[in-house]
């Protein structure tokens, strides 16, 4: 039989029996429709944290003193000495690499903060005006540290709402002096309440400029180097721009690890990814269901159609031919219904987006494709039953039944 | 018997049902010679074997014991696909009820054997056109089965039976389901077709139908009683 002749031939069988033909695609267009939206669900998930994120300083570069990589030990490691300390003039320099838009140097320590007779120990973050950019924070009252040299700071300090709350509990805390060790800082602003945000939770710093902080703690090292690039794009020159500035000023010792909130954001990409994809497994069950609804179905045919079949194997047709006429038909009827489940499952999606227009609800190309490859297969493998027996039956006795 | 070889031969052909515990003799040695252009009537009473028989001839069964030798060839050794195309270039077959495929227009439905065959649809358009003349069928060639009369069903189902130009034409009941003057129809274009070389074996309880046969099989529990060929109007045991 003719290829052109077995597709008129299933179409013609299909279109014999509407009911069946329609109720056939539309388990096939369930399942795809179901893998087509809910993997728009879960990508568009993705894209939307993805973006939130880029949205909050993800152009964020982070500098640590010291390398946390591995490179095996060879003779340099015995003869090389303790890495160099990040310095304020290391911060400075990076100022000049052309991707970096924002630098802010970061000292840390604990300290005991005093107000009046309170005392209270409490984390003290020396840094500079760039600090506030940088992390994107917002304050709640007041301003934050001023532009100025960074080697000379004013006595002024920024505290986070919880700090606030503490040692001012039921007064303004604006205008008034914290003490410091032998210092005294005055509260010029107090920061928006935010929760924690690498490692530290900003709700209880007390803030004041860099170089007050490493004259407190005795030190004229650095902690952090927080570097803001111009963009999305600068990140990863700016990760190799800052590495080179600071081997550079470090003797060409690459001494300092430079991360990046990318990889961060790389981790939720992969979660969330995985997510999808844990999704679509789960709409591909129903597109497994959708298969063994096809085998029902055909199988009811081949029943419904037993004369017909004995008729045509006593017109000549070979076993092979009915089991091709019937595998045709599945197939057929599996691929229109995958289509149709796909239209359907766009139009989903579409809702899904007029909905939530902020939610990028796209299902991912891969998803599509593996739907509609796994409905046309599971079509195919749950036809093959069906058209074997078709194939198998005896000739006279589906002759004789009427 | 001619020397020359016979178009059918059967040879000790046995066909055993079981049906629960009871084994019932379908066909019971039977040993027969069909020459080509024949014109046969099978007769006997029901379950007497004649059905089986023509399947048997049909190759739509298997006998389980004895030979079946088609044209000189030993057809009860074919694979399934063998007989099916055995079947596909050499017989027709007529059924009682028609057997049309209902979805199907009368044209498609006698174009069906050759496009199991695999035919091209150009070769298969010129045929079906002749058919559709030859049987007076012109003016129904769109029209589906429960569109057709009786007589016209059957004539779809000659013109289908003979498409593909086969030499042995079985008909079984061929005017069961129809009136005597259609019936008459049917019967005289199946005899216009064996007069054109065709050799045609009728199953029928009709005496009237059995009648106008040159030969005549009496069949009874799954044997042949009685071979009788017409002569002078009459039938007479051929062996006697």
């Amino acid at each position: 039989m003719r290829t052109r002749d077995l597709l008129a031939f299933a179409v013609g069988a299909a279109r014999g029996n509407r009911v069946r033909t329609a109720l056939l695609m539309l388990a096939m267009a369930i399942g795809v429709a179901a893998v087509v939206t809910l993997t728009a669900l879960g990508d568009g998930a993705r894209r939307y944290v993805v973006r939130e994120f880029s949205a909050i300083g993800s152009n964020l570069v982070i500098v640590l003193p010291g390398r946390t990589e591995t490179g095996g030990i060879n003779p340099g490691s015995f003869v090389s000495s303790t890495p160099r300390d990040l310095t304020v003039d290391d911060a400075l320099a990076l100022l000049r690499a052309p991707g970096v838009q924002r630098v802010a140097p970061l000292v840390v320590g604990t300290s005991e903060l005093s107000v009046g007779g309170k005392l209270r120990e409490g984390m003290v973050v020396g840094t500079t005006a760039e600090y506030i950019e940088v992390r994107q924070s917002k304050m709640a009252q007041g301003q934050f540290l001023p532009s100025e040299d960074w080697n000379r700071g004013s006595m002024v300090m920024v505290i986070g709402a919880k700090l606030r709350a503490e040692l001012f509990p039921n007064e303004p805390a604006l205008g008034r002096f914290v003490r410091v060790g032998d210092r005294r800082f005055r509260v010029i602003g107090v920061l928006a309440s935010t929760g924690s945000g690498l490692g530290m939770n900003t709700d209880e710093l007390a803030i004041v400029p860099v170089s007050l902080a490493q004259a407190m703690f005795n030190t004229n090292t650095l902690f952090r180097i927080l570097v803001e690039a111009r963009n999305r794009d600068a990140i990863e020159p700016v990760k190799r721009q800052v590495a080179q500035v600071i081997q550079q000023r470090h003797d060409g010792e690459e001494d300092v690890t430079v991360i990046t909130q990318d990889a961060m954001l790389a981790t939720f990409d992969k979660l969330l990814r995985t997510l999808t994809m844990g999704v679509a497994g789960i709409a591909a069950i129903s597109l497994a269901v959708a298969g063994i609804l096809v085998m029902n179905v055909m199988l009811v045919s081949v029943a419904q159609r037993r004369s017909e079949i004995g008729l045509l194997k006593a017109l000549g047709a070979s076993g092979g031919t009915i089991r091709a006429a019937f595998l045709v038909e599945a197939a057929m009827l599996s691929a229109a219904g995958a289509l149709f489940g796909y239209a359907l499952g766009l139009a989903g999606a579409a809702v899904i987006r007029a909905l939530y227009p902020t939610f990028p609800a796209y299902p991912p190309d891969w998803a599509v494709l593996a739907g509609l490859a796994t409905a046309l297969f599971t079509g195919v493998l749950f036809g093959v039953l069906p058209a074997r027996n078709a194939a198998r039956l005896d000739p006279v006795t589906a002759l004789a039944r009427r | 018997m001619s020397a020359a070889e016979a178009q059918i031969e059967l040879q000790g052909i046995e066909r055993v049902f079981h049906l629960g515990d009871s084994v019932v003799h379908a066909l019971a040695g039977i040993d027969l010679r069909i020459d080509a252009g024949e014109y046969i009537a099978v007769m006997g009473p029901s379950g007497s074997g004649k059905s089986t028989l023509l399947n048997m001839l049909g190759l739509l069964d298997r006998p389980d014991a004895g030979h079946y030798r088609l044209e000189g060839r030993d057809v009860t050794t074919l694979s399934p696909d063998e007989q099916a195309q055995v079947r596909s270039q050499r017989i027709g077959f007529v059924f009682q009820s028609f057997h049309l495929v209902p979805r199907l227009t009368a044209a498609e439905n006698i174009a069906l054997p050759m496009v199991l065959a695999g035919l091209p649809a150009r070769q298969r358009e010129q045929r079906v056109r002749q058919a559709l003349q030859g049987f007076g069928l012109a003016d129904r060639a769109g029209h589906r089965p429960d569109e057709l009369s009786g007589g016209q069903r059957q004539r779809v189902a000659i013109a289908r039976a003979t498409i593909m130009q086969p030499a042995l034409l079985l008909a079984d009941e061929p005017t069961g389901n129809l009136d005597r003057a259609t019936g008459d129809e049917v019967v005289r274009l199946l005899e216009q077709l064996n007069a054109g070389g065709v050799t045609l074996l009728v199953v029928t309880h009709d005496a009237a139908l059995g009648a106008r046969a040159r030969r005549r099989l009496l069949m009874e529990d799954g044997a042949i009683r009685h071979d009788q060929l017409k002569q002078d109007g009459a039938f007479a045991d051929a062996h006697a």
